[in-house]
């Protein structure tokens, strides 16, 4: 599964919602995520793609959007 | 060794409801209370200055406590809303306690600061006799009562506490405590012009991650469970995020004393604030351990643990 998928399907899980936004929408306007709902959406994504993201990035301005959370994901993986 | 002998606190009378406060800040008190659980806070009086109010709820942990404020050693108080940068409240309320050379500092950290003032009393307390940790706060004069400041003014109310440690007496040991801080976040939480400035989202990501993380510390380094502790006593910061730290631990909320709802979250006097109210509910001899865990501005977190007196396990 490519990691946008990936970044979908926990969105999903912790949103409760079937909503796909665009790579650049936000997640927050989109009402998929909400401050407490963000914090789930992290773990989540450590879970999925077996990363520990430290507490200096803990920042909604890095999760925010599906495209965001992949350019991430791939500076992680480098 | 450190002992909590007594907790005491005072809050403003004027009640502020949701439905007076949603049409300053262009929200409605269904969306308050459900993104805070707060129904209510207090607001203090244009008299009433931060010193004013530490000394009342230090003077009424005294009272429960049956000490006078002579037998007191060292007074540290916390606050994030001073009306004064320097010198900060503690000297007045060592004043207003009608001491003239005790030593009195202040701790000028919202939200987490009567705890870190906890943390240090059990430290200083061998050396420097008993501690009175006092955590005053009004709120209130640093929010901005207009839409900017909604999701600040939505949270915050008045009132102080205090707890009492003393070197023999008391109904619990503090028995171990774990404290940090990272300034790398510092802008997510800070006064700016007189107001509080809150990176919500920010907030909460930290709190609920550093606030678990640093209470499964102490229950690990002291061969306890969750399941074990008999209350947590957190910083009641939005009854959401106590919530969220109820379920990082895997332990029902009803065991998390809050008062949020009534008071809404009095930043570094909540604690000592909650304390109180939780101990005076309290009808027989502490049977299990206690967790006190806050989290604020600086970033500052940490957690304590308070076993029975008699434990002799820990």
């Amino acid at each position: 599964m490519e990691t946008q998928a990936r970044i979908l399907k926990v969105l999903h899980k912790v949103s409760g919602k079937e909503i796909s936004p665009a790579a650049d929408e936000s997640l927050f306007v989109s009402g998929l995520l909400d401050s407490f709902a963000l914090t789930d959406f992290v773990t989540g994504l450590e879970e999925e793609f077996g990363v520990t993201i430290p507490d200096s990035d803990l920042s909604a301005r890095k999760f925010d959007t599906i495209g965001k959370v992949e350019a991430y994901l791939a500076a992680k993986r480098q | 060794m450190a002992f909590l002998r007594a907790f005491g606190s005072w809050l403003p009378s004027r009640r502020v409801s949701n439905n007076e406060l949603a049409p300053l800040v262009d929200a409605t008190p269904e969306w308050i209370l459900e993104v805070s659980g707060i129904e209510e806070r207090r607001y203090a009086a244009e008299t009433d200055t931060v010193a004013g109010i530490g000394v009342l709820a230090a003077q009424d942990c005294l009272e429960k406590a049956g000490a006078t404020a002579a037998e007191v050693g060292m007074i540290l108080v916390a606050s994030g809303s001073s009306d004064r940068f320097c010198p900060g409240p503690a000297s007045q309320v060592a004043a207003g306690l009608g001491l003239a050379s005790t030593p009195a500092l202040d701790i000028p950290v919202s939200s987490a600061g009567s705890l870190i003032g906890l943390i240090l009393a059990a430290q200083l307390a061998p050396a420097a006799g008993r501690v009175l940790v006092v955590g005053a706060e009004i709120m209130s004069r640093r929010v901005a009562l207009h839409t900017e400041g909604k999701n600040t003014a939505i949270l915050f109310g008045d009132g102080a506490g205090a707890a009492l440690v003393d070197t023999e007496t008391g109904f619990a040991r503090i028995a171990d405590s774990c404290l940090y801080t990272d300034g790398a976040s510092a802008e997510v939480l800070f006064v700016r012009d007189g107001h509080f400035y809150m990176d919500g989202s920010a907030v909460i990501l930290h709190a609920s991650r550093k606030m678990p993380r640093a209470i499964n510390e102490l229950l690990a380094r002291n061969q306890l469970a969750a399941s074990q502790v008999e209350a947590f006593l957190l910083h009641q910061a939005n009854l959401n995020l106590i919530a969220r730290v109820a379920a990082a631990l895997k332990t029902p909320l009803d065991r998390f004393f809050t008062n949020i709802a009534r008071y809404g979250n009095t930043s570094s006097a909540s604690l000592l604030i909650a304390a109180d109210e939780w101990h005076r509910g309290q009808t027989s001899a502490l049977a299990g351990p206690l967790i006190f865990s806050a989290f604020g501005s600086g970033l500052n977190w940490g957690a304590l643990l308070a076993v029975p007196r008699e434990s002799a396990s820990l």
